[in-house]
């Protein structure tokens, strides 16, 4: 059976540091799986190498059987909305609209009709159609990260990969990333790289916890020992399968 | 002024590369405002200066020593920067200096009377030739073309070049076409306002056009169309006061926009205090 993702002995070096070891990584259809790991783990390393921007020192990466670097396109990418230059005079609809330019790189590229009622979906979807004029910068946070997330599925990606997409969004903003990734899990497959832990508590299938190496890879049934070999300190707990609620839901008029 | 437009052909000449100069600007300043390529911009500028010198010491029309040097800063810096991870404002610093050194060596070795070098620091636009004209011509059409034929590549690229590259665009090549483009205009520029002065005409109108727009295309024509007015209004000042042509454009330009800003500022607490 061909896995959609596959990472086999992967070593990564950058600027002569170590940063990935030996990854060895199966990712099913329809999985969701969570890496978590300390800062300065090789997180971010591993996802630019899963998207072919770093090529690998040793190993293979395999994309549905294929290699990585013949099958460009494939997968719908979510970089922290947080590290955009938020004055870039780009409205919420265009943006969207560059997940259509996959594989183009011929002059005058235009917009097919269909693509533009696709592009009308995807943001009804994630309730981002009565912002298609809103220059980005006008966003908040969590509308910004909808509107990434919606560049990414005009992809019309077989994988959806994201860059902690909830980092640095207050509770409400997380919680509706979490129902739009939910939702999206039942048609393709996910992976995220997260600090947050109440994401991989709830709804996550798989987690991966990295630091350099690969150290666990299964369900989120994290033992204190491993956690602590991972971010090398024994950190909280996680409860798998409970849903807290810090915050009162707010209460319609 | 009207009847000396028609009757002396460097006034027409002084329009016209005002209009094509203009053109360039806007569109390449617009994509140097927002990939945060202002100073790289005057570093290739400042590097042209050597390829100056070195046209007077080898006995080639100087400009095309600019060219050469410019294009060769562009992507030294670029394929530098990518090799050695040394910071791009490093090189870009060097670069810099390294072009008026080289300059300054060119034309000391240069046997005869020292040659006039002020147009090529401050720019006369009333001793534009024909030759120059031809070039900002070429020039336009190549950007006109390129930017326009790729427009939704280079948004793409401009925006986010990671996600570009992911999708399977040709990034690289969106980057070294950029960087040629950039010194191809700064060289016609050069004529235009100098080395010294190019700067402002890359980053004003684009600056003044972003107060007014959200959108790439319309700011991209929108600080051609302000680099086209203030050019002319500049040079207009210039032929009137008798006063160098280049400061009179970049002045103009400066004044303008902080005027343009402070309106807004108060229309804009006019709209708060109600």
């Amino acid at each position: 059976m061909t896995h959609v993702l596959e990472l086999e002995n992967v070593d990564v070096f950058y600027d002569q540091v170590h940063a990935l070891s030996d990854i060895c990584l199966k990712v099913e259809e329809k999985d969701f799986l969570a890496i978590i790991g300390p800062n300065g783990g090789g997180k971010s390393t591993l996802l630019k190498t899963i998207l072919g921007l770093l090529k690998p020192t040793s190993g293979k990466i395999m994309l549905y059987g294929k290699s990585i670097q013949k099958s460009l396109g494939n997968i719908g990418y979510v970089p922290q909305f947080s590290k955009f230059n938020r004055k870039f005079p780009i409205s919420v609809r265009e943006v969207v609209h560059l997940g259509f330019l996959k594989n183009k790189n011929s002059p005058f590229a235009k917009y097919k009709e269909l693509d533009i009622k696709k592009a009308d979906d995807i943001m009804k979807q994630l309730d981002i159609f009565h912002l298609k004029d809103r220059q980005i910068g006008q966003l908040s946070g969590g509308q910004l990260q909808r509107v990434l997330i919606g560049r990414a599925l005009a992809v019309e990606p077989k994988l959806l990969l994201l860059d902690e997409p909830t980092a640095s969004l207050d509770a409400s903003a997380k919680t509706q990333i979490h129902e739009v990734l939910k939702g999206l899990n039942k048609e393709m497959t996910i992976v995220m790289v997260t600090h947050d832990m109440s994401a991989v508590s709830t709804y996550v299938k798989n987690i991966a916890c990295l630091n350099q190496k690969l150290f666990y890879h299964g369900q989120p049934l994290l033992t204190e020992s491993i956690l602590g070999q991972v971010y090398g300190c024994p950190i909280d707990m996680i409860a798998h399968g409970v849903s807290h609620r810090v915050l009162h839901k707010h209460k319609e008029n | 002024m009207l009847e000396e437009i028609f009757r002396y052909q460097f006034l027409q000449h002084a329009i016209l590369s005002a209009i094509f100069a203009s053109i360039a600007c806007g569109i390449i300043g617009t994509i140097i405002t927002e990939k945060n390529l202002i100073m790289m911009s005057g570093g290739i500028a400042h590097t042209a200066f050597g390829g100056i010198g070195m046209g007077y010491f080898i006995g080639i029309e100087p400009i095309f020593g600019a060219l050469v040097f410019s294009i060769v800063a562009a992507l030294g810096v670029n394929k530098i920067h990518k090799k050695t991870h040394t910071g791009e404002d490093i090189l870009v610093g060097m670069f810099w200096s390294l072009g008026m050194a080289l300059g300054i060596l060119f034309i000391w070795l240069t046997p005869g009377y020292p040659p006039e070098l002020s147009s090529y620091l401050f720019g006369d636009i009333l001793t534009v030739s024909k030759m120059d004209l031809y070039m900002m011509i070429i020039v336009n059409v190549m950007i006109v073309g390129i930017v326009g034929g790729y427009f939704q590549q280079f948004k793409a690229y401009l925006f986010d070049e990671e996600f570009a590259a992911v999708i399977g665009m040709k990034t690289s090549y969106l980057e070294k076409i950029v960087f040629i483009l950039i010194a191809l205009t700064i060289v016609i520029l050069i004529r235009v306002v100098g080395i010294i002065l190019i700067i402002a005409l890359l980053t004003v109108p684009t600056a003044i056009a972003k107060e007014f727009s959200y959108d790439l295309k319309k700011i991209m024509i929108l600080s051609s169309l302000v680099g086209i007015l203030f050019c002319l209004f500049g040079l207009f000042i210039s032929y009137l006061l008798q006063i160098p042509s280049g400061a009179s454009i970049v002045i103009s330009l400066v004044i303008s926009y902080l005027i343009i800003c402070i309106i807004k500022n108060k229309i804009k607490k006019g709209k708060l205090s109600i």
